[in-house]
Formats: C-alpha cells, structure tokens, sequence
C-alpha cells in the first residue's frame, strides 16, 4: 500500500532527517514508528502526506508516487488519509460537530451523509454528549478524541498518527490507543508514531525503530528497544 | 454539488465573521475608515463642481449696441448668436432697461442723474448678455463678433463694443483655476484613495494572519483551495457590507452639521445655494453614494482577503 523506496531527506543545514530508509506497508497494519526525539518520525510522515518532497528515493501510494500528484489529486489523495496530531489541530471557532462536519463537507459529501455519520461517529470515540462543545470546552483526551473521529469520518485507507498520546494522561493515553486499535479492527490502516514505551507495548504490533534517520528494527511483534 | 457547496462556504463565512467578532470588528473599523475617505471625496468633488458651475455662471460677454441699432436687428443678432452650439445663453436688455438700471445704480448720485436729465436722448444703446457654455469659448465668440462686425438693415455697423478684451484678463485666469483645480482634485483622489485601500489591506491581511494554523488544519483534511478561501472572502464582503453601512449612516448627521465648514469658496455658495447644500446633495444622490460606497466596501474586503488567504494556501 505504501512504499518507501531509499528515501532520504536532507534539510538545507545538512542535517540528515532520513538516511535511505526503505520498507512496505501493507493494507489492514497496524504500524508503529518509534524513536527519539529528531529520529526522523516526524519528517516521515510528512512524507507521506506530501507535505515535503524527499532529497533522494520516492514514495509510492498503490504505486503511485505521491510527490508527483497534480493540486487537484493531491487533494483527494489526503482525503484517503486520516490525520492526528500531538497538538489536536482542530479548528478553534467550530464546535466539534462542525469541526467533523467540515472534513465531510471538504470531502463533497451531502447534508444527508454529514447529519447522519457526525454523531454516530462522535458516539463511536464516546463523545455523544460533547457534540455542541467548542475546542476550549473540552479537554485534552476529548479533544483528541474530536480529531480521531474527523480523522475517521471520511472511512479514510490510513490513519497517520503523530504522537497522539504526547499530551494526555495515562488513562487518556490508554483510551486512545483502544480507540485506534478498534479503528484497525474495522479494517483501516494505522500509522502510529509515540515514544512512549506503554503505548507500544499495548498496542502489540509491528514496530519500525528509527535513529537519526535510519530505519535500525523492524519487528513483527515488536517491542520497545531503545 | 455546486450550489451546496456555495451555501455552505456562504454559511460558514457567516458563522465565523459572527464568531471572530473582535477580528471582524478590527476590519470593519479599518474599513468605515476607507469607506469614509471615498465616499468624502465624492462629496469634495460635487462640491467643487457645484462650486465652479457656480463661478462659471458668473461670467459673461456683453455686447453694447449703438444707438442707432434697431431692436430688430438687435433681436436677429440674438436670435443668430443662440443657433450657435457653444452659447449656453443669450439675454437682451433694451435701451429702456438699461436707462432705468442706469438710474437705479445712480439713485444716491444726484450730478450723474441730473446730467442724464440735459440730454436729450437716452445715450446707452441696447446690450445682449453672452454666456457660453465654457469659459474658453468667449475669445471665440468676440473673435467672431471683431471678424464678423454684425450689420444692421441699413449697411451700419451695430455693435458698438464687446467687453471681453476688458475682461480678458480674470476670465483666463478663472479657467486657469478651474483646470487646475479640477486636475489636482483628480490627483488627490487617487492618492488618498491608494493610501486607504493599503490600510484596509494590510489590517485584513494580520487578520486573517491569525487564522493560518486553521488554514493549514484545513488543508490537511483535505479542503481544496477553493473551499477553504471562500469562508474568507464571505467573512471580507460582510465586513464591507457592515463598514458601508456604518459609514452611510455616519454620513448623514455629519453633512448636515458639518456640510456648511467644507465649501471650498464659501463666498460664491452664499446667495444662490443654501447653508444645508451638502446634506441635500447627500440626500437627493442618495443611491448613487450607496452604490459607490456600498460596492467599493464590498470590493475591497472580497480582493483583500483574497489576496492575503493566498499567501496561507500556498504551501
């Protein structure tokens, strides 16, 4: 499903975000990308969204190189994908029914569609009951709960998570890893990016190790080596 | 798709012009501003139109008759002037007339009336009053009455003077004035009005400067370009809408108090136009200073926040 072919970013101070890094991901993974601070997790991401073009290598999306897209594709490829921040990102003068609605309405789905998924997906991250609350009612796991279920209302092909759990509490923290686990369950690729040891751990699946910029573990049933 | 997507991209802009309330109120202030200035100078410049009419209206070609001349030929001559294009209008004083308005600027004068009581005949021939439609068509017309000198019946000459060579001097420099006058106001217009579209301009662009994370989030969802720009430019044309609306209503107690201060040469206005000139202007051009106004707050908030979103989308 995507593929990194040798990719290497190198950032205009010479400083080696990527170092030919190259692996596949398959439909349906539930993929962790761990490592320090400055391993490069984030900037592989952004690969991935085409948010930077790489230095060397290319990026496939189902055998198409994503930093090749025309404005009008790019568009529709970032619908297929479903974003997570550390920081929520979410629009602050929306309520999170609007914020979700915003998503559907980007993605040219009908009045009908948004006033029927909106809440069903807002009950599905537990969140029924903060439908009309604006972002800075809600706290950090509600918020972030907010981002998923806009992040999974268009029923994306990938989830890309960049440190979710970064600001939450541990009980947070473990409520939005079940979350994702069930959003995998339901047939969605996940791409989950932490170093925190106990959210590799519980989730329980492959796990990519970076360090500065190199790709070092690729485990199955991986664990937290670092 | 289309029509649903306008309603909401009107929808949404409404929402967040409501919600950004104090970023709005930033931008419509800017914007009353703006609109001010313009629609000021439409106002300076009816004034000073209304005003140069008036000093236009002033001036005149006399011709003096002989004598001699009689009515008919005077009254043909009149009749030939007014076919002319240039010749805005023509008007007769008869001999008799000018006696009595002779006299009556003579009444505290008794030496000048008695002396008028030795003559025998009344000595001021009839005058035909001249006014063209522009000042810099009199040199033409008393050309044309020298090179032309018009005959009566009998073969005589009739005209006895025209008074333009006495008056040569302050009508050139009157049309002097008004050309320049009316050039340096075109010139300030410009300026003033370029001054205030880049304030409105920059003002819009810090504020829709805090709104560049959104933009970005926005993005990433996956909102084409189009989408995410139209709430903006929705959110503009309101503030527009509001600062024409504000500055309209701010323009009609401010003429009618302060119209009075703002004539540019007060001393022509005062018989013929009343003190309230500026407020009737206002109020009998009503819809044209809404349109103008209306459709300039509109412009400049739509192509400002155009403008400034752009910057934001291309990433």
């Amino acid at each position: 499903m995507i593929y990194f072919d040798k990719v290497s970013k190198i950032y205009s101070d010479k400083s080696v975000a990527l170092d030919t890094v190259t692996f596949t991901i398959e439909p349906k993974e539930f993929v962790s990308v761990v490592g320090h601070s400055g391993a490069g997790k984030t900037t592989l991401l952004k690969m991935i969204l085409a948010e930077e073009k790489p230095s060397a290598g290319s990026v496939l999306f189902e055998s198409k190189n994503v930093h090749k897209l025309r404005r009008s594709e790019m568009a529709k490829y970032r619908r297929r994908i479903g974003m997570v921040f550390q920081d929520f990102r979410l629009l602050p003068n929306k309520t999170a029914y609007e914020n979700i609605a915003f998503a559907m309405e980007a993605a040219g789905r009908t009045d009908e569609e948004i006033e029927g998924d909106v809440p069903h997906v807002l009950e599905l991250v537990d969140l029924a009951n903060k439908i009309w609350s604006f972002p800075h009612e809600l706290s950090g796991g509600e918020k972030q709960r907010v981002a998923i279920a806009r992040a999974i209302v268009n029923q994306p092909d990938i989830i890309i998570a960049d440190e979710p759990t970064g600001n939450l509490d541990p009980i947070n923290t473990f409520e939005i890893v079940q979350i994702l686990k069930k959003v995998n369950d339901l047939g969605t690729t996940v791409i989950l990016t932490t170093h925190n040891k106990g959210v590799v751990e519980s989730v329980g699946k492959r796990v990519i190790t970076l360090d500065r910029g190199k790709v070092i573990r690729d485990d199955k049933h991986g664990k937290y080596v670092l | 798709m289309f029509w649903v997507n306008t309603k909401r991209i009107i929808r949404t802009g409404l929402l967040s012009f409501w919600r950004n309330a104090f970023v709005s109120l930033a931008s419509v202030l800017v914007l009353t501003v703006t609109l001010f200035v313009i629609g000021s100078l439409v106002f300076n410049n009816a004034l000073l139109q209304s005003s140069l009419d008036e000093l236009k209206s002033k001036v005149d070609v006399n011709v003096y008759f002989v004598t001699s001349a009689s009515e008919s030929d005077v009254l043909a001559l009149k009749k030939n002037l007014e076919a002319f294009p240039e010749v805005a209008e023509v008007s007769y004083v008869s001999r008799e007339q000018a006696l009595e308005d002779f006299r009556k600027r003579h009444e505290n004068d008794e030496r000048t009336l008695q002396a008028l009581e030795e003559l025998a005949d009344n000595p001021l021939g009839a005058v035909l009053n001249v006014k063209t439609k522009e000042p810099s068509q009199y040199e033409n017309l008393s050309n044309f009455l020298k090179d032309n000198p018009p005959l009566g019946a009998d073969g005589k000459a009739i005209v006895d003077k025209v008074n333009y060579y006495q008056n040569k001097v302050s009508i050139d420099r009157l049309s002097g004035i008004i050309r320049d006058s009316e050039r340096s106001n075109i010139a300030k217009t410009l300026i003033l009005v370029l001054i205030s579209i880049v304030v409105t301009f920059n003002t819009i662009r810090l504020a829709i400067f805090t709104s560049r994370e959104e933009i970005s989030v926005m993005r990433l969802v996956g909102a084409s370009n189009r989408y995410i720009r139209g709430p903006f430019i929705i959110a503009g044309i309101m503030d527009g809408i509001v600062a024409a609306v504000i500055s309209i209503i701010l323009f009609y107690p401010l003429t009618y108090w302060f119209g009075p201060l703002f004539y540019p040469f007060p001393i022509f206005l005062a018989d013929n136009i009343g003190s309230l000139a500026l407020f009737d202007y206002y109020v009998s051009n009503f819809g044209q200073i809404f349109f103008i106004v209306m459709i300039s707050g509109i412009c400049l908030g739509a192509i400002s926040s155009y403008l400034a979103v752009r910057r934001y989308l291309n990433v």
